[in-house]
């Protein structure tokens, strides 16, 4: 957004261009990895192995998920739409790669010459420019689902959009009692103003509830996959596509975990902050403190992964109308009565 | 060319050709992506003007929201592939010239106003900004902000009330 800044120096640029494709490299790295960890979860879980075939403990499994998917025959229905068919999880892929570039990943690395923040762009709109872009992600399941002209994938495209559309309601009621303490909507002043007053989530317990059911139904997770239930729908949206394409749809469903697993830890557990350690105090080289607090992030975004797996299978799918019920009579209606609370207790502090 | 030329420049050739593309397609559903692309623009033009706010709500409530639902609909009557409209004569005519008067209309009254003299403030207005905007419509402007939420509240209630066939 700012546009002079980027004329000032050309070190910016390669600096920014380097995080970018790390971060890339990091969302498809933890994607990978997150799909193995599923499984093996899972086995767990049903108290069996897990894949452990390809490598030692089975850690090269995404390699040849992803071989098999690449090297798999493609096909395009003869009915579909063809640019609209690419289109689907083109847009998919896009808009679930872009929301990392808002979020605050570790300490900056003070230099003795330039600091180095670890976040491609610390707007001033940061965390409502991660809404709008979620908000955006819906026409990936829409287009693709429309595309592929058969009627299973479209009432899943339906269903999935009308999911999304209504659980952003409640997510953005539960962010305004966050936004009224920390009193912006930067996201590395959020994570500043925990790092002194302590978690939101000690503040926030309800509002976090709320925005991590919230944040299950915008990933089209269990309990809430209803666009890929397999028992009435055959296989959702992504039914006609095959190879590389449905890849993609999978792949994106694993980063738009793994980035709202870092919204939620930005936004309620402190972000990148050392927990019980003030980094101010830090006497050590700055290198080591950006990646600590970077190491402590990827802990925090762990937990959140294997929280979503977890309940992945524990919890059975829900009914479409209970889904419905849940969001609009019981999420929103909670999420306002947080909300008003929170002012008030804020309003009656303040004085 | 400084940068936010470009900027400008290819935003409102983006935005003029998303928008003729929207009233050229055949098919509905092309419309409803063209116009999304043309609100992506007009978002830009918001940054460029510094209204940030502006610019992330109209994606969130418009392209994120508003569009879902047209395409909702387009997408479940399964609008005829080629354009129902202009197979008449007649209303090709009437389209003619009722857009050609609303030409006249709008020249007509932009000829003489203010607004010639009144250029916009590139990089530079405070006013976008979240803080200074909240301030404003919670202080000078509450009142028709109020009136508005309300407003929107009895359209809400009023769709519930019609949605309800009992």
């Amino acid at each position: 957004m700012n546009v002079y800044l980027i004329a000032m120096d050309s070190w910016y640029i390669v600096e920014k261009l380097i995080l970018i494709g790390a971060l890339i490299g990091l969302s498809f790295f933890i994607a990978m990895y997150t799909t193995l960890a599923e499984r093996k979860i899972a086995g767990w879980m049903q108290d069996r192995l897990g894949p452990n075939r390809a490598g030692p403990f089975g850690i090269f499994q995404p390699l040849a998920d992803g071989g098999k998917l690449f090297f798999k025959e493609e096909i395009t229905p003869v009915s579909s739409n063809r640019f609209l068919f690419l289109l689907g999880p083109a847009l998919a892929m896009i808009v679930a790669l872009i929301t990392s570039t808002v979020i605050p990943w570790g300490a900056a690395y003070v230099g003795e010459t330039r600091t180095v923040a670890l976040q491609v762009a610390d707007v001033d709109m940061g965390i409502l420019i991660v809404f709008g872009i979620v908000s955006v992600g819906v026409y990936g399941i829409m287009i693709g689902g429309w595309a592929s002209n058969n009627k299973f994938s479209l009432i899943a495209a339906i269903r999935g959009a009308s999911q999304m559309v209504s659980y952003e309601l409640p997510m953005g009621l539960s962010l305004i009692a966050v936004l009224f303490m920390t009193g912006s909507l930067k996201m590395s002043a959020m994570v500043e103003y925990q790092m002194q007053h302590g978690w939101n989530v000690l503040y926030q317990p309800l509002g976090f509830l709320i925005f991590f059911v919230c944040a299950l139904a915008e990933c089209n997770r269990t309990p809430f996959d209803l666009p890929e239930a397999e028992n009435e729908l055959n296989f959702g949206y992504h039914q006609e596509y095959s190879s590389m394409k449905l890849g993609f749809y999978l792949f994106a469903e694993y980063i738009n975990m793994f980035v709202s697993s870092a919204v939620m830890a930005t936004l309620f557990f402190g972000g990148y902050d050392i927990p019980f350690f003030d980094e101010s105090a830090w006497q050590g080289s700055a290198l080591v403190l950006s990646t600590l607090t970077f190491a402590v992030m990827m802990a925090k975004v762990s937990f959140f992964l294997f929280l979503f797996i977890w309940i992945r299978w524990t919890i059975p799918r829900f009914r479409y109308d209970q889904l419905m019920n849940l969001g609009w009579k019981k999420l929103i209606p909670l999420a306002l009565i947080n909300m008003l609370i929170s002012a008030a207790l804020l309003l009656f502090l303040n004085k | 060319m400084s940068i936010v030329q470009i900027l400008f420049w290819v935003l409102a050739a983006m935005a003029l050709f998303s928008a003729l593309m929207v009233i050229t397609s055949k098919n509905p559903v092309y419309s409803v992506l063209w116009l999304i692309v043309t609100f992506f623009a007009i978002s830009g033009h918001y940054i460029l003007l510094n209204a940030q706010f502006l610019a992330v709500v109209n994606i969130i409530v418009y392209a994120g929201a508003i569009m879902v639902l047209f395409l909702f609909v387009i997408m479940l009557m399964n609008a005829r592939q080629e354009g129902a409209g202009g197979s008449k004569r007649w209303i090709t005519l009437a389209g003619t010239v009722s857009g050609g008067i609303f030409l006249l209309v709008l020249v007509a009254a932009l000829k003489d106003s203010e607004l010639k003299t009144r250029t916009a403030m590139v990089m530079d207005g405070q006013v976008g900004l979240i803080k200074v905007l909240g301030n404003e419509l919670f202080t000078r402007y509450v009142v028709p902000f109020e009136i508005s939420s309300i407003l929107f509240l009895s359209a809400m209630v009023g769709a519930v009330v019609i949605g309800k066939k009992e």
